[in-house]
C-alpha cells in the first residue's frame, strides 16, 4: 500500500454494496480521529454514491466495474466513487441542495441520496468525466457531526 | 494500482433480509433484521406489499435490528406508508435509535413517519385502530 490509498473495483451489482461499506468503514477506522458517528456518516454517503453508480451502469447495461478509492489523510478521509458509463449526466444541472422539507417532497420515494450525501459528508463534489461520473466525499476528523 | 482488490469470490454471498411478522394490538409488526439498501430493499418492499395485499394494512416496521439503512430503504418505507394509507391503513416505525433518528430528521421522514415504542403499554391511540 502506498500513500494511504485503498482501491476497490466492484461489479456494478447491488450485492456488493455491503462489501463497499465494510471496506470504507474499516479504512476510516484506521484514523483514530474519526469517531463512530462520522464513520457512520461516511458509510451512508458512500453507499448512496455507490448505489447511484450501480444504477447508472444498470440503466446503460454496462458490465464495467465501479471503482471506489479511499484516501486516508492526516485529518481527513476522502472517498471517490467513480462509475464508468457516459450517461450525459451534467452535475451543473443538479438542483441542490434539494429541499427535503419541500411540500410534496415525500410523494417521491427516491431522490434522498444526493441530499443525504451533501449533509453527511463535509464536502461532496460530483464531476463529469470523459468516461463516467466521479463523486468525491470528504469527512474531516476534526469536525463534529454535521447537523 | 497498488491496493486494488477484486472480490469476485463474494459474488454469490447471500444478501438477505429477515423479516419476522407478529401481531401487536391489532397492528402487524414487521421486524426487520439486516441491512436495508438497494440489494435488500426489494425484500422489505415485498414483505410490506404482501401484508397489505393480505388485508393487513396497519403496519409497524420495527427497525431495532437493522444495522444499516440508506435512501433506498427510506424510499421503501415511504412507499409502504403511501400504499397502506391508500388502503385505509397506516404505517409506523419502531426501534429507532439515535443514528436512525438523525437520518429521519435529515431527510424530513420524521415528519411523516410516526415512531412508536413497542415496549410501551399498548394504548388506545395505537392499538384501537382496526
Amino acid at each position: 500500500m502506498s500513500d494511504g490509498v485503498i482501491s476497490l473495483a466492484i461489479p456494478a451489482q447491488p450485492e456488493y454494496l455491503s462489501l463497499v461499506r465494510a471496506v470504507v468503514a474499516a479504512a476510516a477506522a484506521l484514523d483514530p480521529g474519526l469517531g463512530d458517528d462520522r464513520i457512520e456518516d461516511l458509510r451512508i454517503a458512500v453507499s448512496e454514491a455507490t448505489t447511484n453508480a450501480i444504477e447508472a451502469h444498470a440503466n446503460l447495461g454496462s458490465e464495467d466495474r465501479i471503482t471506489i478509492k479511499c484516501d486516508l489523510g492526516d485529518d481527513r478521509i476522502e472517498v471517490e466513487v467513480q462509475d464508468h458509463v457516459v450517461s450525459g449526466f451534467d452535475p451543473g444541472t443538479l438542483e441542490y441542495p434539494s429541499p427535503l422539507d419541500e411540500p410534496g417532497r415525500l410523494d417521491n420515494e427516491g431522490g434522498f441520496g444526493i441530499p443525504l450525501m451533501r449533509v453527511l459528508a463535509d464536502e461532496m463534489k460530483i464531476r463529469s468525466l470523459d468516461h463516467g461520473t466521479a463523486v468525491q466525499l470528504v469527512v474531516y476528523a476534526s469536525s463534529a457531526a454535521k447537523d | 494500482m497498488t491496493g486494488t482488490v477484486r472480490h469476485d469470490a463474494l459474488r454469490s454471498a447471500p444478501v438477505t433480509l429477515l423479516v419476522e411478522v407478529a401481531a401487536w394490538g391489532g397492528w402487524t409488526v414487521l421486524r426487520v433484521h439486516g441491512e436495508v439498501d438497494m440489494a435488500t430493499g426489494p425484500q422489505l418492499r415485498k414483505a410490506v406489499v404482501d401484508q397489505i395485499g393480505g388485508g393487513r394494512n396497519h403496519l409497524i416496521v420495527d427497525l431495532a435490528d437493522v444495522s444499516f439503512i440508506d435512501s433506498t430503504g427510506l424510499g421503501v418505507l415511504i412507499g409502504g406508508l403511501k400504499r397502506a394509507r391508500s388502503q385505509g391503513g397506516d404505517l409506523k416505525v419502531a426501534g429507532i435509535d439515535d443514528r436512525l433518528e438523525r437520518i429521519f430528521e435529515l431527510t424530513g421522514l420524521g415528519d411523516v413517519l410516526a415512531v412508536i415504542d413497542l415496549d410501551a403499554p399498548q394504548h388506545a391511540e395505537v392499538s384501537g385502530l382496526p
